[in-house]
């Protein structure tokens, strides 16, 4: 009995010991020796792909100093990066986008690549791509990838409706825009749009630059004052008539998150959707057999402008691989390759020599419409304010989405993104 | 009598219906997950959903096993919940017993500080843990992650398990000594056995916890080659709530198996009443 008792222990012993050794053999070495670790947030196939391949590609190119892909995911970058910022090992190359990145500059997470890029790659990208990594002066971070935002329609209703389809040399106004949905909702059967406005602060403030507006005021001393006049009233006002005064908008989509909308849209509920160029893949995956969409050009207000946010590359201040990540990030950023990934994406490269490939130009799949979208691009002035994505969570999400639900008025809106607003700002206002 | 039998029987068809009802309200996510895992991109954006998919195909779990580790991924976190599991219950276990059997202040402190503890969102101690495992060198490693999970399952595991300990009579251990067993007999021979049911549940609570947790596996975890499922499954979604619906739930199928096989290994150990009639009074 003792015996196999015994032998019993032993066992349990040599399976426990096994395991512990097992998961021991996981553990990690010197980040030193490690390989650069880039952080990457593609998650549409395509993209995954392009990403990996292009890792491959650098590391047959360059196996003295090699690149691991570590896949992210959008929901939760940010946290996962504080963290690793503040525990001291943070991945060597970080994919984000422009908003997030004047936080973390705030706190010095990031290297200034300014000395760091090739001036072919500084001249191939426009200035106003390399405002919405520039903070402080310094280049925080390589603009890799930029999303107009555009509608999407039915083209069967548009051609029974008999409107105007618009070109990107003569685009709707807001005020065509307004009238043409009219024609196109039929009460009770269907909409002319669907905004989906779930999480709608940066579109709002994107699409409120077509009447100058701006909505910060950056002052010489560098100290942000929030501002709601009548320029940024104009684009959330009119989607709010749309939605309450005109019923031209869906106010079933109010809630919705950008893809919630498509299938409404696919089964002739809604004769447009609004989102970003990106949307496109979704629909040519989902739309049914013989279903024809188009893509429309953007809105025109005073202007055409849109504030833009860029998809972006940074390097880590703590990197010590930090002229090989940049060196990375430059060959990711070559316009051959900016191509594979806008591809990737369904966005638009920064590069202009990418603009002009010709898989970017043609008319299949409206590639020709989302490339010229982008002409109407502008940095988008929250990029500069440091204490944007706490004003956007704790006072603009919330009271967007109680204006847009008709529970409060446009002057009530104003007066909490302004004085709740300030209130955040101030806290920020020493770096 | 024959009404009473027409009675009898219409409730217990009665009784069978609302078990019906309540196995199908079960059962419907995980229908559902098949379902869409079976779905078309086309069929999936329809406006009016089937439950049965309309065009089959295994297009999605084609998608899904091709572009990420799920099968090593899976191994990983089979691996990281079975170790936790063992190692929380084989903490919780004796210290259970002792919270239980013998009262002193020390021990009200220690029941008082597993409570406060639970009220604490983990978010507040990340920053801080990561930074101790990293001078531990447990950060990125899988260790570390076992500890981690081990460490926060360990208050509810510890306050459950000294629930089931103080139901098990103390006559019966008395009775044991009584009969010439000594401590370790005692607690090998009658308290075990009667704690099977309480050290099951708290396995299946600790396994299902550590193979479905997120946050910590993020934040702990940077290599991709010992990445744990929840990780993997996460890389089917994108920025404002658009996610790959099709990969994605053909991956979350993959990640259901596992819960449901180690349910239905232990789910034997589940009984009630093993101390019914056990003393008298």
């Amino acid at each position: 009995m003792r015996t196999r008792a015994a032998k019993r222990t032993r066992a349990t012993a040599a399976a426990a010991l096994g395991t512990v050794l097992l998961l021991s053999g996981c553990s990690g070495t010197d980040p030193a020796d490690e390989p650069m670790r880039y952080l990457s947030l593609a998650w549409q196939t395509q993209s995954v792909e392009a990403n990996k391949r292009l890792v491959e590609e650098w590391n047959e190119a360059n196996p003295d100093r090699p690149v691991q892909y570590v896949q992210g995911s959008w929901d939760n970058v940010n946290d996962q990066l504080v963290t690793a910022f503040e525990g001291g090992d943070p991945p060597d190359i970080i994919h984000n986008e422009s908003p997030a990145l004047t936080s973390f500059q705030y706190r010095n997470y990031l290297a200034d690549l300014s000395g760091d890029l090739p001036e072919s790659l500084r001249s191939d990208i426009k200035d106003e791509a390399w405002q919405t990594v520039t903070i402080d002066g310094e280049v925080v971070g390589v603009p890799l990838l930029q999303e107009p935002q555009v509608l999407i329609a039915n083209a069967d209703i548009l051609k029974e409706a008999g409107v105007r389809i618009p070109t990107s040399e003569k685009p709707w106004t807001w005020d065509e825009f307004a009238e043409i949905s009219k024609e196109l909702t039929v009460p009770g059967e269907r909409h002319a749009v669907a905004w989906p406005l779930d999480n709608a602060v940066n579109r709002m403030l994107n699409l409120s630059l077509n009447y100058g507006g701006t909505f910060f005021d950056i002052g010489a001393d560098h100290k942000v004052t929030v501002k709601v006049g009548d320029e940024e009233r104009e684009v959330v006002r009119r989607i709010h008539d749309q939605l309450y005064k005109d019923g031209t908008a869906a106010r079933a989509a109010v809630g919705m998150t950008a893809s919630d909308p498509l299938p409404g849209f696919y089964a002739g509920k809604y004769a447009m959707v609004q989102g970003g160029v990106y949307t496109r893949q979704q629909v040519t995956e989902q739309a049914p057999d013989g279903f024809e969409w188009v893509m429309l050009p953007p809105l025109v207000g005073d202007s055409a402008a849109q504030g833009a946010t860029s998809q972006t590359l940074s390097v880590a201040a703590e990197s010590p691989h930090r002229e090989d990540a940049a060196d990375f990030i430059s060959f990711l950023a070559e316009p051959e390759n900016q191509v594979d990934l806008a591809l990737g994406d369904w966005l638009l490269p920064t590069s202009q020599e990418a603009l002009k490939a010709p898989e970017l130009t043609t008319a299949k799949n409206q590639w020709d419409v989302a490339t010229a979208a982008s002409d109407n691009l502008e940095p988008a002035p929250y990029l500069q304010v440091a204490g944007f994505d706490e004003w956007k969570t704790r006072v603009a999400q919330p009271a967007l989405q109680e204006y847009f639900g008709n529970r409060i008025s446009i002057d009530e809106l104003a007066r909490r993104l302004e004085e709740d607003g300030n209130v955040v700002m101030a806290r920020y206002e020493t770096k | 009598m024959a009404s009473m039998s027409v009675r009898r029987t219409a409730a217990r068809t009665g009784q069978y219906l609302a078990l019906l009802c309540y196995l199908v309200f079960l059962a419907a996510p995980l229908l559902w997950l098949v379902s869409t895992a079976l779905k078309t991109p086309q069929e999936m954006a329809r406006l009016d959903p089937t439950w049965i998919p309309l065009a089959p195909t295994l297009g999605n779990f084609a998608e899904a096993f091709g572009e990420q580790d799920l099968i090593g991924a899976a191994e990983r976190s089979l691996l990281v919940a079975l170790a936790s599991a063992v190692l929380t219950v084989a903490i919780a276990l004796p210290a259970s017993y002792v919270l239980a059997r013998y009262k002193s202040v020390l021990n009200r402190i220690a029941l008082g500080w597993v409570l406060v503890s639970q009220v604490f969102p983990f978010i507040l101690v990340i920053i801080a843990l990561f930074m101790i495992l990293r001078q531990f060198g447990l950060v990125n490693s899988l260790v570390g992650l076992v500890i981690v999970h081990a460490t926060f399952c360990l208050p509810f595991v510890l306050w459950m398990l000294q629930g089931y300990v103080r139901g098990i009579p103390r006559g019966l251990e008395e009775a044991a000594a009584v009969d010439g067993a000594g401590r370790w007999r005692t607690l090998a021979s009658v308290v075990a056995p009667l704690l099977a049911p309480g050290t099951a549940a708290a396995l299946m609570f600790a396994f299902i916890s550590s193979w479905n947790e997120f946050l910590f596996a993020l934040i702990l975890i940077k290599d991709p080659e010992i990445q744990t499922l929840p990780l993997v499954l996460v890389s089917f979604t994108g920025p404002e709530g658009v996610a790959r619906l099709g990969p994605l739930a053909a991956a979350s199928l993959l990640a259901t198996v596992p819960s449901l096989l180690f349910f239905a290994f232990i789910q034997r150990q589940f009984k009630g009443g093993l101390v019914d009639g056990a003393v008298k009074g």
